[in-house]
């Protein structure tokens, strides 16, 4: 699998890692195919993610994929937030095997549950 | 520096198999074909090789032709039996833990009026129901001899036994010089994972077995498999062939990384071929430890979705009765004899943070 050095270095420290307690949202996304499962925690304050962390269970892939999306959306409003695609995470890791393309999807589809999820107890 | 655990992938070449190989490589770069000397000093050293490799099987040089690895043989064995046997009958019998050279090429097989049975494994990865699922149409059976995922050894002499006249045929890539095989019709052996040269096997066929040419030419092979003789490859393989394989010690090495593995995971199988261990770590993924172990050049394998082209789980691990997600979270490290117990401490601490990191990031 060739992946960028950008991924081998993030894989190597991944940020924003770990369970969060008394979160705003959670994004909880399994992908039965390739056995990844994501959990994405947010905490909002005034419209604002002001934290964000993140659980995978997964590949090199899935897991700078869950990293990136958390330091992209980090400090960003809900709208600012939503607006990002795999194509912007993919440009973030400097690219993924054609094959692992669908890990950067599973991160955004995490945040966007977790997003969802806040909004609903609004 | 490095420390290799993949052997079952491919092994390092061995510096006096690259020694034997070189003039073939430089001055003695003939073709086997041609009569004059420079040619038959080629030919010369290609059937040396072919009687180191015949003495090792235990049976005549004649039975041995060159291929270009385990999947040429693999294909060439039992795509030309079944079409030389064609009107013997149309049934194949394989098993569902077989190499994709062997799967892939039944499943093709499948689509030109052939039908193939794939036979169901035990928990230990023996095979079952053979004696049941032959037919009068049987022409060909093909089982793997040593398992490249988890190390079961087939008992080919009772297979045999079961198949009489029916040609047995068996992928023998993993167990080669690491344990005798016998009793098939036609085995596949090569040279890259027994510390001799990538792009070098061959199959051995019994005298009187029924099977054409597949790869047609010039003729080369004893008119079996077409094409200029690969001369270096060839002379490393039987260079290879005739070296120590250590097996014993391997075998205790294996042993002394197992003791120390069942603090992190489970152990499948593993106990036949002296240099495979199957580990399943819970709640992480087997790229991912991959990966952690590759930052500290460290090198094993996984059987796991993610890390194959298909983002199928391994389906030898399925047949002997893994869930998907323990394929996903197992790990392959095969052994050999450049090894030593130094290497498996590191490994065995590298791997003990991995698990905690990864077990960190992990919802599971």
């Amino acid at each position: 699998m060739n992946y960028s050095k950008k991924v081998l270095d993030l894989f190597k420290n991944p940020k924003n890692i770990g369970k969060m307690e008394n979160y705003d949202g959670v994004g909880k996304i399994g992908n039965p195919v390739c056995g990844d499962v994501m959990h994405l925690y947010i905490k909002v304050k005034d419209n604002i993610i002001t934290d964000i962390s993140f659980e995978t269970f997964g590949c090199i892939a899935a897991i700078t994929s869950s990293s990136i999306v958390t330091e992209m959306v980090k400090g960003k409003t809900i709208e600012e937030a939503l607006k990002i695609n795999k194509d912007d995470v993919l440009r973030e890791l400097d690219g993924l095997p054609d094959i692992k393309i669908h890990c950067s999807v599973l991160s955004i589809d995490a945040l966007k549950q977790a997003i969802n999820d806040y909004k609903s107890k609004q | 520096m490095s420390i290799y655990l993949d052997n079952g992938a491919t092994t390092r070449l061995d510096p006096r198999a690259l020694r034997a190989m070189l003039p073939f490589l430089k001055k003695q770069y003939g073709n086997a074909s041609s009569i004059y000397k420079l040619g038959r000093q080629a030919k010369t050293a290609i059937e040396k090789s072919r009687r180191q490799i015949a003495d090792k099987l235990g049976v005549n040089s004649e039975e041995i032709i060159f291929t270009s690895g385990g999947t040429e043989s693999n294909n060439f064995a039992i795509k030309s039996i079944a079409f030389s046997n064609r009107d013997k009958g149309n049934h194949i019998i394989t098993s569902k833990i077989e190499h994709k050279s062997v799967f892939n090429v039944c499943k093709w097989l499948e689509t030109q009026g052939f039908e193939v049975t794939y036979l169901d494994v035990d928990q230990n990865g023996y095979i079952k129901g053979l004696r049941k699922a032959i037919t009068d149409k049987t022409i060909l059976v093909s089982i793997i001899h040593g398992h490249n995922e988890f190390g079961s050894i087939q008992d080919l002499e009772e297979i045999k036994s079961i198949c009489g006249d029916i040609y047995l045929h068996t992928d023998a890539c993993q167990s080669f010089t690491k344990i005798d095989v016998k009793h098939a019709d036609l085995i596949t052996i090569n040279a890259h994972k027994i510390h001799g040269p990538k792009g070098i096997g061959a199959l051995y066929i019994k005298k009187g077995v029924r099977i054409n040419e597949w790869q047609h030419g010039g003729g080369h092979e004893n008119r079996m498999r077409s094409g200029t003789e690969n001369v270096a490859g060839i002379v490393g393989f039987g260079k290879a062939v005739t070296l120590k394989s250590k097996t014993e010690y391997i075998r205790e090495l294996k042993e002394y990384f197992i003791e120390q593995l069942k603090d992190i995971g489970r152990i499948n199988i593993s106990r036949d071929l002296p240099h495979v261990i199957s580990v399943t770590i819970d709640k992480i993924e087997g790229e991912a430890i991959v990966g952690m172990l590759d930052i500290d050049n460290i090198y094993v394998a996984t059987g796991s979705a993610c890390n194959s082209n298909t983002l199928e789980p391994n389906q030898s691990l399925l047949a002997i009765g893994l869930e998907p997600q323990e394929v996903n979270s197992t790990i392959r490290i095969t052994l050999s004899r450049f090894n030593n117990k130094k290497e498996i401490d590191k490994t065995v601490r590298v791997l003990k943070e991995t698990v905690r990191k990864l077990r960190e990031i992990s919802p599971l």
